[in-house]
């Protein structure tokens, strides 16, 4: 937050005698309902047309990671939820595998299924908001309603897996909480039976309607050497036509044991690294994790879902970094333990916080509507950029 | 061609000699310690020799060991180009650290120097719009510091109350 207060301010430009224009400086928020969150930008435009968006950030700030020095190794799974909200399963992860890679522990098969099964769930969940709040903020209501009835399906699952529909505190240091539930594989297919063919649908109604792709093709432009410069990552990388994933590239977990595609921008439509770009990979990463969890189910194994763990968890002094690849992309955790029952220390680089860094670059000579298109195409949640 | 960690290290030796520290930790954890007034060189030529060839900047983390009287500045380096890391850790003086910025090489630095100096008072030196980023601008101290003490109030707001229950 370190923007001071909102004033208008006016400049005015000598163009020669002739007819002079004045610079608006409008205040975007904290309160807007598209920033997706508590979240502020500073407008500079002339006219329609935006000089430059400065983001101001840290409504959220809840210090999540200060928190992680006084709760301890156990006592911090529930905190993780809050990084990320709209997808905690993989904070969960990170947290659990950072804490497993200075312990020395290694989780069951069981537990890793579960926990891949639970993630890619959890990336459908995180993308069907994405698209359907993207359609919303460009003034498509419909397609939002349709993500957010799929989705409700998901939080339905969710709710039988671990009794929790969005904070899920579902991974445990060592493995998951608890096995899935008896007849929870049948639900979990009978859902993808009747999701896969609904994503087909979202593309007829949206994903191609030619009045939403004129909003997206060819706005915000990234090539790929900006995208690594700023460290984007995840499905705005990868619209950028970057082929990076860190479950295929650094496989983690048991993603060595599934078969999946790793969709990119190719610029179909405009530009390669347009917003559309960015919008259409996460569409077609929501079939790739159904085609994950459905192998999954498959492929599980019997067995223990979590290792023994001592209560009092004391991981050897030591540091580590651990990347998970979350719905917003690689999510770098790099935690230091002094041997202790209290983590050191606990870094969150997020994917939010980079992509959201960015926008005061890109939003420059912007119609002040695509804004709100590109903010849509980050994918932006606050409270992770905040943490 | 991907580098493991023990290559990375003698290719900066080999450039910068002893200021590099010796390697600790193992794989993608592999670290090398640098001078902070050196780190700028050190990450230039990381980013810009093709056998290095670190285009991305992962991670940028600080860490208070107020122990040894230092804060650390933790560089998570990556190559998109090769796939490999590196790990540089810098140690800046606790009572005024300043450390040179890497913000004009990876344009990420940028933010995340900020949330250093934020959290934890690392000047970063050359930065050009060194401020404040998630505290409000007048906050006193640094809250990720290990003797940072919550101020009881913030303009006039109690930052705590004594509980409603009563035995």
């Amino acid at each position: 937050m370190g923007l001071s207060g909102f004033e208008v301010s006016i400049e005015r430009p000598t163009n020669g005698g002739g007819l002079a224009t004045e610079d608006m400086t409008l205040s975007m928020g904290p309160q807007h309902p598209s920033t997706h969150g508590v979240l502020r930008f500073v407008v500079r435009a002339d006219g329609e047309v935006m000089k430059e968006a400065i983001p101001d950030i840290g409504y959220l700030h809840r210090s999540i990671e200060k928190i992680a020095e006084k709760v301890g190794w156990h006592g911090f799974i529930p905190y993780t939820d809050r990084v990320d909200y709209v997808a905690a399963m993989f904070c969960n992860h990170a947290w659990g595998m950072a804490a497993e890679k200075l312990g020395g522990i290694e989780v069951p098969k069981r537990g890793e299924y579960c926990r891949v099964i639970a993630d890619e769930f959890c990336r459908i969940m995180s993308h069907l908001i994405s698209v359907g709040s993207m359609a919303m903020d460009i003034g498509a209501f419909t397609p939002f309603n349709h993500a957010i009835r799929e989705r409700e399906y998901i939080n339905d699952l969710m709710e039988e897996l671990c009794g929790a529909r969005l904070t899920f505190h579902y991974m445990r240091i060592g493995g998951v909480g608890w096995d899935l539930p008896p007849g929870w594989s049948e639900k979990a297919v009978a859902f993808l039976d009747r999701f896969e063919p609904l994503i087909d649908e979202f593309d007829d109604l949206i994903s191609f309607n030619k009045i939403f792709t004129e909003r997206l093709v060819n706005v915000a432009v990234i090539t790929p050497e900006e995208a690594i410069d700023y460290n984007l990552v995840g499905p705005n990388l990868r619209g950028s036509g970057v082929k990076y994933d860190v479950r295929k590239d650094e496989p983690y977990s048991i993603y060595r044991d599934v078969e999946f595609d790793v969709p990119v921008g190719r610029g179909e439509l405009g530009t390669l690294g347009d917003c559309f770009d960015r919008y259409i990979v996460r569409m077609r990463e929501m079939r790739e994790s159904c085609r994950i969890i459905r192998q999954c189910l498959k492929q599980i194994p019997d067995g223990p879902v979590i290792a023994k763990v001592p209560r009092n968890f004391k991981p050897p002094a030591g540091d580590t970094y651990v990347r998970v690849e979350s719905a917003r992309g690689d999510q770098g955790w790099y935690v230091v333990s002094d041997g202790t029952a209290f983590p050191y220390r606990c870094r969150i680089r997020t994917g939010s916080f980079t992509a959201i860094s960015m926008i005061q670059k890109v939003s420059r000579n912007l119609m002040l509507a695509d804004l709100i298109a590109v903010i849509a195409s980050f994918d932006l949640v606050a409270p992770e950029i905040d943490r | 061609m991907a580098l493991d960690a023990a290559a990375i290290h003698t290719a900066l030796r080999a450039r910068f000699g002893e200021i590099i520290g010796d390697v600790a930790g193992t794989g993608t954890n592999a670290s090398a310690s640098v001078p902070p007034d050196r780190i700028h060189e050190v990450c230039a030529f990381a980013k810009t020799d093709p056998a290095l060839g670190f285009d991305c900047l992962s991670n940028l983390s600080g860490v208070d060991y107020p122990k040894k009287s230092a804060i650390q500045v933790v560089y998570h380096l990556f190559s998109y180009k090769h796939r490999h890391h590196f790990v540089l850790k810098v140690d800046a003086v606790r009572d005024d650290p300043v450390v040179q910025t890497v913000s004009d090489l990876w344009s990420t630095a940028d933010w995340n120097e900020r949330e250093v100096f934020d959290l934890l008072g690392v000047r970063f030196s050359g930065h050009a719009d060194l401020r404040r980023i998630l505290m409000p601008e007048d906050w006193p101290g640094h809250p990720l510091r290990k003797d940072f003490v919550e101020p009881e109030e913030y303009h006039g707001i109690p930052t705590s109350r004594e509980s409603l229950l009563k035995a």
